[in-house]
């Protein structure tokens, strides 16, 4: 069942520099369409800059967008009224990137996870509480001992266990964790992704995990939505994703992830150059000008987003790399070759 | 740059706009009737309903404000309710001793905190360098009429050097003129010097800390002639700005220079105005003051972007 | 028990003043001023408002310490006095400009947009006045009494609070604890007085001090002028200004100079001291 349907989604952001100065905009999400099934983990994916997390952002009406829907349990996410508004609160919750700039430096922990209590009037009184602050921190490993200290007495991935059990304090239901733990040293990294899928599991919750790590990713997500400058270029499971990825796009970033076993080789391909500027992405395909197999026809058509086998989505228009067979390598004027 | 101050004076067009509707509501927030103290408490209903008409009393606001607007653009002030004289001549005779006041103000206040700000950062934590400033942190803290006070006491009082008070115009007698302005500038800009004494220290400690004073020493210059040659025409900069920042500051503080030294100037017109409740006066010189402030802020800035543009880069 | 570390900052702050030299000489200086404000009809030796007629403008002596004025009135005791209107106007006029200009910053810093655009020129127009010719011209309108110059200094101040408070709100609305606020479902009042005022207060009580200093020169000034404080409220500025009348009697032109001197100096080193303890705890 799909609890999370984005229906071509366009967040541009215009930047103005003084008062009569130049404007210049960033369509920093073009385009995207997307579901989420309710109890998935589904894995959003891309270098930064690719506008992943104002996709996240998005989804938990932080911000609004510029164009397109966003179908939540049904309901146009944009157009709630206040009342509705404050429910759909209740339902998704947001984990941020960092852990030092998402606690109020200036509440104690007890009155953090108490005022989404209170906002929502989930507990009343002192006691009631104080049982729910104390039962949320045992949830995410913390003793409630540390409940009146203040957040610069803890460790980033203590920090981040705050993060969690605060968006937990409202039983939500959809939780769109940004990032939530690449600013964690890697030891951390893999205890907070552990909670987070215990959590998960427990409260059956659903997850937009948003992510540049995809050795993480390969571990918690059922499925994976890829991004680039904006646009989603591939989805799949993980599973057939990281098996065999379709886009070349995909199948670069899959190259870049270290791989435990150094005789285990994976083929790698190496983009050339940088991310375009996002104020100026490149016409038609927006991968084609660091694609090593692009066409000329790639820079006039965008190319949509069809389903390229079981489950599959991408976006490319080459069929004869979409059909899962080894890619013929075609001389291209606009492109050079990959380096083996 | 055209561009530049083309985007300022749009700025400052609103500004000016609300500055002259506070002024202009000056008087219609005044408590009673203005007609019956132009005509006394026994006028007759029938003379004050015809004054407020001969004076567009009765129109709409907006409408009053755009009629005594159209007057101020064209110069007309109204006339003083004290002896009916008009409010701009009154102007013309006491801009002279203000503007007096306040270039003899920034000349001293930067005649000596140039020098102290150089000698301190020059032998930093020095004792030269401590009492400077300290005795540029007192000057920040001093209220301008107890200076004024002081140096009364001390200057003509009892050493007789200089007279108390009065003012004698510039041109007519040049000598007087300086020795009558001479207490009031000091009081004036003494906190105009310890803010250029402070700003002229930290500027010049970083100026000298920087490479290509270094390298100045290092080839070999006389230690003179590298600080004159590259580190005050750096320092100098923010000093302007601070000029600049504090020209509001000096034509406020004139005010109450210039009641207590007795110099006919547009602050004394301001607090006289105040006590005889003539409101046309008042009214006129602050809007005189505030939009010289809001041109000289305008200039400094043009001024600042052009050295900006030209000698930094 | 808490622990020593999880003291809140204010209180780590004000640990980090008194070992700030002049910063805690300020507060010092300050503290006094409080005390001797409180305690001004025990600690004065005589009625600030009482003239000796066999004692008119008499030096300093044994009987009294810093003379008396010329209406015989002890010197001493109306500075003792006076302490009450500058503590009036540094804690009544000054947070009352706080508030209303820190209300008014995070209005315009919060909402943005055309009531951002038209709050700032308003705040641009009012800091195109002069201080104390501003203060001027709303005491002319108001009439010149102790609390309308309170009222003006209030007026006057506000600005500079908005536009810090602004600046501040405008810099810190997008940190993404404000964000998780929004995402919890906070009211737009809870994320202003919970969430962004308590990380604006630092900087708005450094500026607070260093205004309250201003403040006391703003007062002074305009009781100086006749337009503050009346007859018989001991003030130190209309003190100052019976002094003008008796050169000769020095004591009047001193003592109460030195009063005002002495704590525009100490609220000047608290606001110094705080900045630099504010400061060094976000180089930290």
């Amino acid at each position: 069942m799909t609890l999370v349907e984005v229906r071509e989604l366009h967040k541009q952001f215009v930047l103005r520099k003084g008062l009569f100065g130049k404007v210049s905009r960033v369509n920093a999400v073009s385009d995207v369409s997307l579901n989420v099934v309710q109890g998935e983990v589904l894995a959003l994916v891309g270098e930064s800059g690719s506008g992943k997390s104002t996709l996240g952002r998005l989804v938990a009406r932080l911000d609004t967008p510029t164009a397109g829907e966003i179908l939540y349990n049904g309901a146009n996410v944009a157009s709630l009224n206040a009342r509705q508004l404050f429910a759909f609160r209740r339902h998704v919750q947001m984990i941020f990137q960092d852990p030092y700039a998402s606690l109020n430096p200036h509440m104690r922990v007890r009155d953090m996870l108490a005022e989404p209590l209170q906002i929502h009037g989930l507990a009343r009184g002192r006691n009631a509480i104080g049982a729910r602050i104390e039962q949320l921190m045992g949830a995410v490993g913390l003793s409630s001992t540390l409940a009146s200290r203040f957040p610069h007495e803890f460790s980033g991935g203590q920090r981040q266990r705050l993060s969690i059990a605060r968006a937990l304090a409202v039983e939500p239901e959809f939780i769109v964790a940004d990032e939530a733990v690449s600013a964690l040293d890697v030891s951390t990294q893999a205890q907070v992704v552990n909670l987070l899928s215990d959590l998960k599991r427990k409260l059956r919750l659903t997850v937009l995990f948003i992510s540049h790590n995809l050795a993480i990713v390969q571990n918690v997500a059922d499925r994976v939505a890829v991004l680039y400058l904006g646009r989603i270029l591939e989805v799949a499971p993980t599973e057939d994703l990281f098996a065999q990825a379709r886009h070349p796009y995909t199948q670069a970033l899959l190259g870049a992830i270290p791989v435990p076993d150094p005789t285990a080789r994976r083929k790698r391909i190496v983009l050339k150059g940088e991310i375009p500027s996002p104020m100026r992405p490149p016409s038609g395909c927006v991968f084609r000008t660091r694609c090593p197999h692009a066409l000329a026809d790639c820079a006039r058509i965008v190319p949509p987003l069809r389903p390229v086998g079981a489950g599959r989505l991408a976006a490319c228009i080459r069929d004869d790399l979409m059909s899962g067979s080894a890619p013929q390598a075609i001389a291209s004027t606009t492109s050079s070759r990959a380096i083996p | 740059m055209i561009r530049y101050i083309a985007s300022r004076l749009m700025q400052m067009l609103p500004v000016l706009f609300l500055v002259s509707v506070a002024v202009f509501s000056m008087t219609l927030l005044l408590p009673g009737d203005p007609t019956l103290s132009m005509l006394g408490e026994n006028a007759s209903l029938a003379d004050r309903v015809a004054l407020r008409e001969r004076l567009g009393l009765d129109l709409p606001l907006p409408v009053q404000y755009l009629r005594w607007a159209q007057n101020v653009v064209e110069g007309d002030f109204g006339r003083s309710l004290r002896n009916g004289e008009p409010v701009s001549e009154m102007l013309l005779q006491r801009v002279p001793a203000t503007t007096q006041l306040a270039i003899m103000a920034i000349i001293l206040a930067i005649l000596i905190g140039v020098p102290c700000g150089i000698i301190a950062a020059l032998n930093r934590n020095s004792f030269g360098d401590v009492a400077a400033t300290s005795v540029g942190m007192f000057a920040m803290a001093m209220p301008s009429f107890w200076l004024a006070m002081l140096l009364v006491m001390m200057f003509s009082i009892h050493l007789r050097w200089l007279p108390p008070s009065g003012y004698v115009p510039f041109l007519r007698d040049p000598m007087d003129s300086l020795r009558l302005m001479l207490l009031p500038a000091v009081t004036l800009g003494t906190i105009l010097a310890g803010l250029i004494l402070r700003q002229t220290r930290t500027s010049m400690l970083s100026v000298l800390s920087a490479d290509y004073v270094r390298t100045a020493r290092a080839k070999g210059m006389s230690e003179r002639r590298t600080i004159l040659r590259h580190a005050l025409r750096n320092a100098l900069i923010p000093i302007v700005t601070v000029v600049g920042l504090q020209m509001g500051a000096l034509l406020g503080g004139a005010a109450i220079t210039e009641s207590i030294f007795s110099i006919p100037g547009l602050g004394q017109m301001v607090v006289d105005g105040i006590f005889n409740r003539d409101f046309p006066a008042v009214q006129g010189a602050i809007l005189v003051i505030v939009t010289s402030i809001l041109f000289l802020n305008l200039v400094i800035d043009i001024a600042y972007s052009w050295i900006d543009k030209r000698v930094l880069r | 028990m808490e622990t020593l570390g999880s003291a809140p900052r204010w209180r780590l702050a004000l640990t980090a003043l008194l070992h700030h030299r002049l910063g805690a000489f300020g507060l010092c200086v300050c503290a006094l001023v409080v005390f001797t404000a409180l305690l001004a009809p025990w600690i004065a030796p005589y009625d600030p408002s009482v003239s000796d007629y066999e004692a008119i403008l008499s030096p300093p002596s044994l009987t009294h310490w810093l003379g008396t004025d010329d209406l015989g009135r002890d010197i001493l005791s109306r500075i003792v006095w006076g302490t009450q209107v500058s503590l009036q106007v540094s804690l009544i006029a000054v947070s009352g400009a706080i508030v209303l200009g820190s209300v008014v910053g995070m209005i315009s810093g919060y909402a943005g947009g055309w009531i951002d655009d038209a709050i700032m020129r308003v705040i641009d127009a009012m800091l195109a006045f002069p201080t104390l010719i501003l203060a001027l011209g709303i005491v002319a309108v108001l009439g010149p009494t102790l609390v309308n110059a309170m009222i003006a200094i209030t007026i006057v101040n506000i600005p500079n609070f908005a536009r810090l408070v602004r600046a501040q709100v405008l810099s810190i609305r997008h940190m993404d604890f404000v964000s998780a606020a929004r995402g919890l479902g906070a009211s737009r009042v809870r994320i202003m007085f919970r969430h962004i005022w308590p990380s604006v207060i630092g900087n708005v009580l450094v500026y607070g001090s260093l205004t309250a200093s201003t403040a006391l020169i703003t007062e002074s000034s305009l009781s100086f002028l006749g337009l503050g404080a009346q007859p018989p409220t001991p003030s130190w500025g209309s003190m100052l200004s019976s002094g003008m009348q008796y050169w000769d009697a020095w004591w009047m032109s001193v003592f109460p100079g030195v009063a005002l001197f002495s704590v525009v100096l100490a609220l000047n080193f608290v606001g110094d001291g705080l900045r630099d303890v504010l400061d060094a705890r976000i180089t930290e």
